[in-house]
């Protein structure tokens, strides 16, 4: 049995590792069961940094976007790209998408389909979001828009003139931005984000990375990067706290608008936020008497209506991530058995 | 000649590495920065090109002599072709709704493209597999080499399990233990972020401190043309 351990062809290994990740893949896609999250510092810090974007200078929030990863990593950045996207377009900041990698574009296209396109039709091309695309040069792009702007990018993706699109009305550097948000998977990525934007103009930065990247960024938190994701943990832990906080949004604002005051109003939806199934039962209770039938019904379908699947997408993909983590875990394990095994039996020879 | 092949290129390397440092120190020379940074990327545009070239010639040499893996050039050089065919010419692309009748005016990568397509069904797929295979490697790896061989290896599995762990399962695991209590800390979650934020950024401090002194010094060897490597002359 140990002579067959040590010798395990790769292949087991292989075996296992496929099963460990396409078994949760399917159990979830069936169930559509996911485990729940506890947010760290880290992803609340990043959560805070986005939601209160431009509340100093009290107006609505200048936002830039910087898409730089490609499909490789969009497995581990995609669902981070996406509830970042989601918390902006719901908390209504003015979105400026770009790309230092040559398929950033792509990406961006695909999460403002997914999002803004989808669930938040209303938004204006030009003036809610614009995407800028992708200008090669690296680290020089972010050193040039920290002193000219409209000299790096003269146009949109598109090919319209920044001067026709409203809401490039105003930002000619990067210190007209309240917040860069940069998702990662390389070079350039944060780190020159942290060394050209961040440090050089004071500008608040927050990043979500792949795992591989996280430890070499964990110094520049909190005062360079006011927050940072790490890999699909970190994606996950954001995208449960980006949803909670539309649900409560979306509550707080039918209340308020079935002539509920301001701050009763917020102190329900956090209440009936963190436990939706409780919705319909409140609904009959005397605390919602004074709500019409209508704002009820209102309650009750935001609190029963699913979760769309695109934003569920990094707490689905950390079922697969933990059985793979506990196989690792246990071959670790089982490897050092059979060397002491071995060591014993060779000592004793 | 030497003039034009070694002189030239260090002066203008000296002379934008200075421009590059008065710019980032005194605000009045900010501008002088930034035409620094355009011409860089213009050049890194045309580093595409070059690199395009690059790829050719040598893919195509191998493909000519028949070296050994010609074959996945010749794939390389197809793929190549084909790729930028499609996108210089928008093949497939639908023309833009503002200019209908003109047969350029569609996105290169507006759906339904050729390009989009290689893009979505080629490249996407591509990448994806080669980084998830990873796992795989990586498990048949921890397998074979983790071993608690001495001290400093038994502390790397410990903090290997802990993060592991930590990442993943530390809710099944350790949230039995009341978060607000004295043994808070103990939780799986909790012993992640205190590793990375202390002894892991304690050590990388420690090699970006580093990086950045090695990287002012080599940085200032190629400004003085002390360090003419970069010119391919083996110097």
């Amino acid at each position: 049995m140990l002579n067959w351990l040590s010798n395990l062809d790769r292949r087991w290994i292989f075996l296992a590792m496929g099963l460990c990740v396409a078994v949760p893949i399917l159990v979830i896609g069936l169930t559509g069961y996911t485990f729940p999250e506890k947010p760290t510092p880290l992803a609340e810090a990043f959560f805070d940094a986005v939601d209160t974007a431009g509340e100093e200078k009290g107006r609505r929030g200048n936002v830039l976007l910087a898409f730089d990863f490609d499909p490789a990593s969009a497995g581990e950045l995609s669902p981070m790209a996406i509830s970042l996207v989601h918390q902006c377009a719901e908390r209504g900041h003015r979105m400026y998408f770009i790309a230092l990698w040559p398929v950033g574009p792509q990406l961006i296209t695909e999460s403002i389909d997914k999002v803004i396109k989808r669930h938040y039709p209303d938004l204006v091309y030009g003036e809610d979001y614009v995407n800028l695309g992708f200008r090669a040069g690296n680290e020089q792009v972010i050193k040039v828009m920290g002193i000219d702007l409209t000299s790096e990018f003269r146009t949109d993706v598109e090919g319209s003139a920044l001067a026709q699109i409203p809401m490039m009305d105003g930002i000619t550097t990067l210190e007209d931005f309240d917040l860069i948000a940069e998702i990662s998977a390389g070079y350039p990525g944060s780190k020159e984000w942290v060394l050209y934007a961040a440090t050089q103009y004071n500008i608040p930065l927050v990043s979500g990375m792949t795992g591989v990247q996280a430890p070499l960024n964990y110094p520049y938190y909190p005062k360079q990067l006011k927050g940072l994701l790490g890999a699909i943990k970190g994606a996950a832990e954001y995208e449960s706290l980006v949803n909670d906080w539309v649900l409560k949004n979306q509550l707080n604002k039918t209340l308020v608008a079935g002539g509920m005051d301001e701050s009763t109003a917020d102190g329900v939806a956090a209440d009936l936020a963190s436990a939706p199934s409780q919705v319909s039962t409140w609904t009959t209770s005397a605390d919602a008497a004074s709500l019409s039938p209508e704002v009820k019904a209102q309650l009750v379908d935001i609190a029963t209506t699913p979760i769309p699947g695109e934003f569920l997408e990094g707490q689905r993909r950390m079922g697969p991530q933990l059985f793979a983590h506990l196989l690792m875990v246990f071959l670790i394990i089982l490897g050092n058995i059979i060397f002491f095994a071995q060591k014993r039996r060779g000592g004793a020879a | 000649m030497q003039f034009f092949t070694r002189t030239v290129p260090l002066l203008v390397t000296g002379l934008a590495g200075l421009v590059m440092i008065l710019s980032a120190f005194f605000p009045y020379t900010s501008d002088w920065g930034k035409v620094a940074g355009q011409f860089f990327n213009i050049l890194a545009a045309f580093a595409f090109v070059l690199g395009g070239g690059s790829l050719l010639k040598i893919h195509l040499k191998k493909v000519s002599d028949q070296a050994a893996g010609w074959g996945y050039s010749a794939v390389v050089l197809v793929c190549f072709l084909a790729t930028l065919f499609v996108g210089l010419f928008k093949i497939g692309a639908y023309p833009s709704p503002e200019a209908p009748n003109m047969m350029f005016s569609g996105e290169t990568q507006g759906t339904g493209s050729a390009f989009w397509w290689a893009y979505e069904y080629v490249f996407k797929p591509l990448t994806a597999t080669m980084f998830s295979m990873l796992a795989f490697y990586v498990a048949s790896a921890a397998f074979r080499a983790f071993r608690a061989k001495n001290f400093e290896a038994i502390l790397l599995l410990g903090t290997a399990f802990i993060i592991l762990l930590g990442r993943t399962a530390a809710i099944v695991i350790t949230d039995w233990i009341p978060n607000d209590g004295p043994f808070g800390d103990l939780r799986l979650e909790n012993l992640s972020v205190y590793v990375m934020q202390v002894f892991n950024t304690a050590g990388t401090r420690a090699i970006i401190i580093g990086i950045a002194l090695g990287i002012a010094s080599t940085s200032l060897k190629i400004m003085l043309g002390i360090d003419r490597s970069f010119l391919g002359s083996g110097d």
